[in-house]
């Protein structure tokens, strides 16, 4: 199998999206879901997406590994222009490109065992022999944690920390390269999520996956992400390492974001910035910074089209202002 | 625990099964906690814990059969709720005590006016004529947030935000001295979280108001409560003063619980994990409800079920080593 190829410890990008859109058309217009954008995610690391719901990034995951066809722009995999591919060249794609789905009920057939569902990608891919497909599937089952006497159950008989595990036993059946993780915790108890997560992060220590991991929750996003995008309306706002987010957020849409957090800290007085309104929908756009009507510092020169552009090394921004808010003080890294 | 004098919400013994023709879920276990007036107290846990039970309850709309209260008393201002009868309760349901539910989307009725919604609780406690309700449901509409002009659309017309805000001014509309509050701001985005959680926290002061808040983000318990109620498998483990709880906790499963949240302020590369799942209800284990879990585990508590003890003024915990005195 192609685990020798996953074991390249060069530090390349394994996605690289350019320029992507993906509109809906709408009876109210057009719906710019994903609205150009760009960024590349290197081998072997996370890229945490975060957003309220409705800002486009379950959209993104799902154009990223061709649920949906893009409507314009590249997107390249692992050095190959995969942004239209068809027929059997998509199969092998998606061998390499899975997805882990937020809802663990939803997502697993409920009339397959756990074994059969663990085995659905083996079957399909037509490459292995019957007592292969047992073998694998035992394994993979070893791999995530599910007790070998679960092979039988339907997913009803199961708890949600043990579905979603099924989903990723599924999802790393042919050693995919890169996985996007749509909001995987989202519907699990804390105690289950932090199980999750660990095994997340554990897979990607032993075997280099790189991760999409797709979240409305920013402490999850911090905990397990090496870079984050902060999306608003289809349109990444701002984009560096995890650590910088949190410690130097610069937009004033992460700003409010952060401080919304509720802190487990009771002793720390929390400094709300509550953002008044909410997320529209990105129907027929207008020009310029999408955030500017729910922002504080918004002036005439939001109203012009923004660009993400570099404020210090790996840190992007697609604010006007910033410079002005700082008062050219240059920060200090 | 039988002064309850001053105590505004008082809750004693409370034991609920559920009860089917094949088995019998224990989804609460002897359950007993105060609430003064103008304070709010959390209730947390994780799925399946009991606490959405035990809000129920005390509302007296859990569904019977299955639900069947074995055993307890809930006191509110003296006044014993499980006593009296349907009609009566019908008066303090709406009146005294209301609830917010968890899922917005659900919570209202899609065929109905939102102001009418309101006006509905109103009119039905007898407190106006139609135009009076209509008025009053328009200020509470402009006190959560909402224009009052948008009295006559539909559910549909809102966003999950705006719904829960109708919810809540359904749920304050009679002025309530209770508030049961059962996930309030799980179905919503973080920014409107916090938009909903400042909302009733003030709306809740102002009105000196009492608040059982159900939920098991930890975070909003940080931020909102006074005191806090750790529920696992249907039992208290650990009850007190938030500062009790998160400065000076001592059960396994709120070390457990609050390790197991992923900080902002610090990166760890492993979350802390309370390891296995939780009991399944209808066996539970014979001794302590964590025990399989629980890293500090002994013989004693296979066998014995600890008793929750007082390990400082005002501070309880269910814990076999606690109550040894170490």
């Amino acid at each position: 199998m192609a685990a020798e190829n996953s074991r390249r410890i060069i530090k390349d990008n394994i996605i690289e999206v350019k320029h992507l859109k993906k509109y809906f058309q709408t009876s109210k217009g057009l719906l710019h879901a994903v609205d150009d954008v760009n960024f590349a995610i290197e081998q072997g690391t996370t890229l945490g997406v975060v957003g309220e719901s409705g800002c486009g990034k379950s959209t993104l995951g799902r154009v990223l590994i061709h649920l949906e066809e893009s409507t314009e722009g590249e997107i390249w995999f692992d050095g190959e222009d995969v942004t239209d591919l068809r027929g059997r060249k998509l199969k092998k794609f998606h061998e390499k490109a899975q997805i882990i789905f937020q809802d663990p009920y939803s997502s697993l057939n409920p009339r397959m065992t756990v074994e059969d569902t663990i085995a659905e990608p083996f079957r399909h891919s037509h490459r292995f022999r019957r007592a292969e497909i047992m073998e694998q599937t035992k394994k993979l089952m070893d791999l995530v944690g599910i007790a070998q006497r679960l092979r039988m159950s339907y997913p009803h008989e199961l708890d949600g920390g043990r579905r979603q595990r099924v989903v990723i036993a599924r999802a790393l059946a042919l050693e995919p390269k890169f996985i996007v993780c749509d909001e995987p915790v989202s519907s699990l108890d804390v105690s289950i999520q932090a199980q999750v997560l660990n095994l997340l992060q554990d897979l990607q220590d032993e075997r280099k996956f790189t991760y999409m991991f797709i979240t409305h929750d920013l402490s999850v996003v911090r905990h397990i992400s090496d870079n984050i995008c902060v999306m608003y309306l289809g349109q990444l706002v701002e984009t560096c390492a995890a650590g910088e987010l949190f410690e130097h957020p610069l937009h004033p849409y992460t700003q409010a974001l952060l401080s919304t957090i509720p802190s487990t800290d009771i002793h720390k007085k929390q400094e709300e910035t509550i953002l008044e309104g909410e997320l529209t929908f990105p129907i027929n756009p207008q020009p310029g910074c999408r955030f500017r009507s729910r922002c504080r510092y918004a002036c005439e020169a939001c109203g012009k089209p923004q660009q993400l552009r570099e404020i210090s090394p790996g840190h992007f921004l697609s604010c006007c202002q910033v410079n002005d808010r700082e008062n050219g003080v240059v920060r200090q890294q | 625990m039988d002064s309850n004098e001053k105590k505004f919400l008082s809750v004693h013994n409370l034991t609920i099964d559920y009860v089917t023709y094949e088995e019998t879920v224990h989804a609460v276990r002897d359950v007993s906690f105060d609430l003064e007036k103008g304070k709010t107290l959390a209730l947390v846990g994780e799925t399946g814990a009991g606490k959405t039970t035990i809000a129920r309850a005390i509302l007296r709309v859990l569904p019977e059969p299955p639900a069947k209260v074995i055993s307890g008393q809930v006191y509110l201002n003296d006044k014993e709720l499980f006593g009296i009868s349907e009609k009566e309760m019908c008066k303090v349901r709406g009146n005294d005590i209301t609830m917010i539910f968890q899922d917005p989307m659900t919570a209202l009725n899609p065929v109905m006016r939102v102001g009418d919604q309101i006006a509905e609780v109103l009119l039905l406690h007898g407190k106006t004529t139609k135009e009076e309700a209509r008025a009053h449901a328009m200020e509470m509409l402009e006190q959560v947030g909402i224009s009052g002009d948008r009295y006559d659309d539909y559910p549909n017309q809102f966003s999950g935000g705006m719904k829960q805000r109708v919810v809540i001014a359904i749920a304050l509309a009679c002025n309530p001295d209770l508030l049961l509050a059962d996930e309030p701001t799980t179905a919503l985005d973080v920014t409107i979280q916090a938009q909903v959680l400042r909302l009733i926290r003030n709306l809740v002061k102002n009105r000196n108001a009492s608040m059982l808040l159900i939920t098991h983000d930890l975070g909003v318990v940080a931020q909102t409560c006074d005191d806090v109620a750790i529920i696992y498998a249907g039992q208290i483990v650990e009850k007190g003063s938030k500062e009790d709880i998160f400065d000076r906790h001592c059960h396994p499963y709120t070390i457990g619980l609050l390790g197991a949240i992923p900080r902002i302020d610090t990166r760890v590369h492993r979350l802390a994990t309370i390891k296995g799942l939780p009991p399944d209800p209808t066996l539970l284990p014979k001794g302590c409800g964590f025990c399989p879990r629980c890293p500090y585990a002994e013989k004693i508590c296979e066998e014995k079920a600890p008793e929750l003890m007082e390990v400082e003024p005002g501070h309880f915990c269910r814990w076999q080593r606690k109550i040894a005195g170490e």
